[in-house]
């Protein structure tokens, strides 16, 4: 810790990214976990369980994966902001109430530490087999923002920007990390968020005679009644109209699926995020996320310093993916080569995506251990040779 | 909450308590359900509870769709999991009056977990499980409580399992409130109610509640009256000091108050905790 930091001022420490999540969590206002224990995530529910009795806020361990879940859309639906956090098995339980709090429009965020699978898999290794499970893993169509950082101080702002997105949008946000990043410890400054920099849900205001709570205005987003507020409302997983309560009215169901999905793309520039490493001449363009992104910009020194042009594009946040960024990106150059651990699931975005003569090359390891620098490096090389 | 009164059903009228625009129903007719949410808004309007900090939370089926009915923030969640969306409601909204309404699949089948565990926590939550011996809402397949030999759409040569006794697995779970009653007496179910939603701490009762249209006519247990009036020569109402232990559900089943404790609430002990760690007690 500095000894002449102010109160205010950015702390300087050691600190694993697991916990890093967790304070990025309380720093966002966050105020009731609910969990289970799950490797490797496990630490995050740990530093939650010791720092929220602190700050006035609820920590309970539940029975199951399950019931987690659905207690954080309970605390949500009470007004409080509300995070859990899991890995591959435990993520695969929560998607049933992942998808409720789509359809009610539920704002809570839920932390994927990826570990090796399927099924239990390597719970100690990382991974990256979650990225379509975190896109997908609920039925039906529904929306769902996916942030993936790939540093400590990256999860730490991330997961404080996942609470300002769900709470804007009205929408499940997935923190999306590997086992490395999330036990990697890494000296940073983690810099309290001022006030004006968190986001507050949109309260129902005025007279409940006028209050419909799946109106919306412009903004598709609806205003949200707290229970004690006096406005009543019904809350419920079947297809609703603008009162709340249940229709098969096929305009309506129209209407409310059209806005369910749509007000994603209405705020696509607060919620895209990428970074862009040495890509104005890069030949090869590197698609990566996580531990892969990290040994893709290692790779890009090695590969510059002889000769061969390469540049990273990382979108930090995953989904909705920024497919006209990526489009607009990956023109003209030679190839897109997409690392990643798994066998091959963010390659499918680059293949969809992709102009054409732009060949598209996967590099994928699923052996429990990282992709490497080298194994990045050879495969740009190959792609340009 | 206000001075607790009594009412006549004939001061009580449940209007003031429903959605009345969402009329009508969609209950089958001589559905014990019904019966049931009368009595717990009957209990509620006795209790001075109020409309506005009242929350009930249902999971999935025919109990599911109950709670919509009433003029309070109800929360119609996913099946088998209202007490795990309430364990959340309540522990962040101390303030409001948390009562779940389940049947026997939704709290026995699916969410057994979440109700032993919610019995164990023993959080200030009311449940109520109604209990129709049958998935009615699928179309009357077999559940935790059909009775031996009964007949449902998958036990088409009669139900060969075993019922579950709700309540005996409630206590064991460490419920700090149990009692059953059936539709049959609806002030005695309102006052059985009233005691649940008072009582500090978890609270269960299980409400018998016929299933005439689907699993009635598939027994040939006769009309909705006389399946109502049947309740009455098997029911065996009686005190939790003389209660005979019978294995599982018992045909014919005791009635009433089965254990009424004063146990530590969750809610209020995390607080207390809470309290004592900003005041630089033993840190976690």
């Amino acid at each position: 810790m500095n000894a002449h930091a102010g109160k205010d001022a950015p702390v300087r420490r050691n600190i694993q990214g697991n916990a890093a999540c967790a304070l990025g969590a309380i720093a966002a206002g966050c105020r009731f976990y609910a969990g289970y224990p799950i490797t490797p995530s496990s630490e995050i529910a740990e530093k939650m369980a010791a720092e929220l009795p602190r700050v006035g806020g609820t920590f309970i361990q539940m029975e199951d994966e399950i019931g987690s879940m659905a207690a954080v859309i309970g605390a949500s639906l009470g007004g409080v902001k509300a995070m859990t956090a899991t890995s591959g098995p435990g993520f695969s339980l929560k998607q049933e109430n992942l998808g409720y709090a789509a359809i009610t429009e539920t704002p809570c965020v839920v932390v994927n530490v990826m570990r090796g699978g399927p099924s239990t898999g390597m719970p100690t290794r990382p991974a990256q087999g979650d990225i379509l499970q975190a896109r997908w893993g609920t039925h039906g169509d529904h929306p769902v923002i996916v942030l993936a950082p790939h540093t400590v101080r990256e999860i730490y702002e991330e997961t404080i920007r996942a609470f300002n997105l769900s709470e804007a949008l009205r929408v499940p946000v997935v923190v999306l990390f590997d086992e490395i990043i999330g036990h990697l410890v890494e000296t940073v400054e983690l810099a309290r968020p001022a006030p004006g920099e968190l986001t507050e849900r949109k309260w129902a205001t005025g007279p409940r005679e006028e209050y419909l709570p799946f109106a919306a205005g412009d903004d598709m987003i609806p205003a949200m009644a707290r229970p004690g507020d006096g406005y009543r409302v019904h809350t419920t997983g079947l297809t609703h109209d603008e009162r709340g309560f249940p229709t098969q009215d096929p305009e309506k169901v129209t209407a409310f699926m059209d806005r369910l999905l749509g007000k994603l793309e209405r705020h696509r520039d607060l919620i895209e995020r990428n970074e862009l490493v040495e890509t104005d001449d890069a030949e090869v363009l590197i698609l990566a996320i996580g531990t892969p992104a990290r040994a893709a910009k290692s790779a890009i020194r090695e590969l510059r310093a002889e000769g061969v042009r390469a540049g990273l594009f990382r979108p930090v946040t995953l989904w909705p993916f920024p497919e006209r960024t990526f489009r607009a990106l990956a023109a003209g150059r030679k190839a897109v080569v997409v690392p990643e651990m798994n066998m091959g699931q963010l390659v499918l975005e680059a293949q969809r995506l992709a102009p054409e003569g732009v060949a598209v090359r996967g590099v994928n390891r699923y052996d429990g251990e990282a992709v490497t620098p080298g194994m990045i490096a050879e495969a740009v090389r190959e792609s340009v040779a | 909450m206000n001075e607790i009164k009594v009412t006549s059903a004939d001061e009580f009228d449940i209007r003031d308590w429903l959605r009345t625009e969402l009329m009508p129903h969609f209950m089958c007719p001589g559905c014990g359900h019904g019966i049931a949410l009368r009595a717990l808004l009957w209990a509620c309007h006795e209790l001075g509870v109020d409309k506005d900090r009242l929350a009930i939370v249902s999971g999935i089926g025919c109990s599911g769709r109950t709670g919509a009915y009433i003029d309070a923030n109800t929360f119609h969640t996913t099946h088998g999991r209202p007490l795990a969306f309430a364990t959340g409601l309540k522990l962040a909204r101390p303030d409001l009056t948390v009562i779940v309404i389940t049947g026997d699949g939704d709290s026995l089948a699916i969410g057994g977990n979440h109700l032993i565990h919610a019995c164990r926590r023993n959080l200030d939550i009311t449940c109520m499980m109604l209990n129709n011996e049958v998935y009615g809402m699928t179309g009357g397949q077999v559940s935790p409580t059909t009775s031996a030999q009964r007949y449902t759409t998958t036990t088409p040569a009669g139900n060969m399992e075993p019922v579950f006794d709700a309540c005996r697995l409630a206590e064991g779970a460490g419920a700090s409130f149990v009692g059953r009653e059936a539709t049959l007496q609806i002030p005695t179910l309102k006052d059985l109610l009233k005691e649940a939603i008072a009582h500090e701490g978890f609270s269960f009762v299980e409400v018998i509640s016929d299933c005439t249209e689907i699993f009635g006519r598939k027994n040939a247990l006769g009309s909705s009256p006389e399946m109502v009036l049947k309740q009455k020569k098997v029911m065996i109402p009686e005190r939790s000091d003389n209660r005979v232990a019978r294995p599982f559900r018992p045909n014919p089943f005791p009635t009433g108050v089965f254990v009424r404790q004063k146990r530590q609430e969750y809610g209020g002990a995390y607080r207390e905790l809470c309290d004592r760690v900003r005041q630089g007690g033993k840190e976690g």
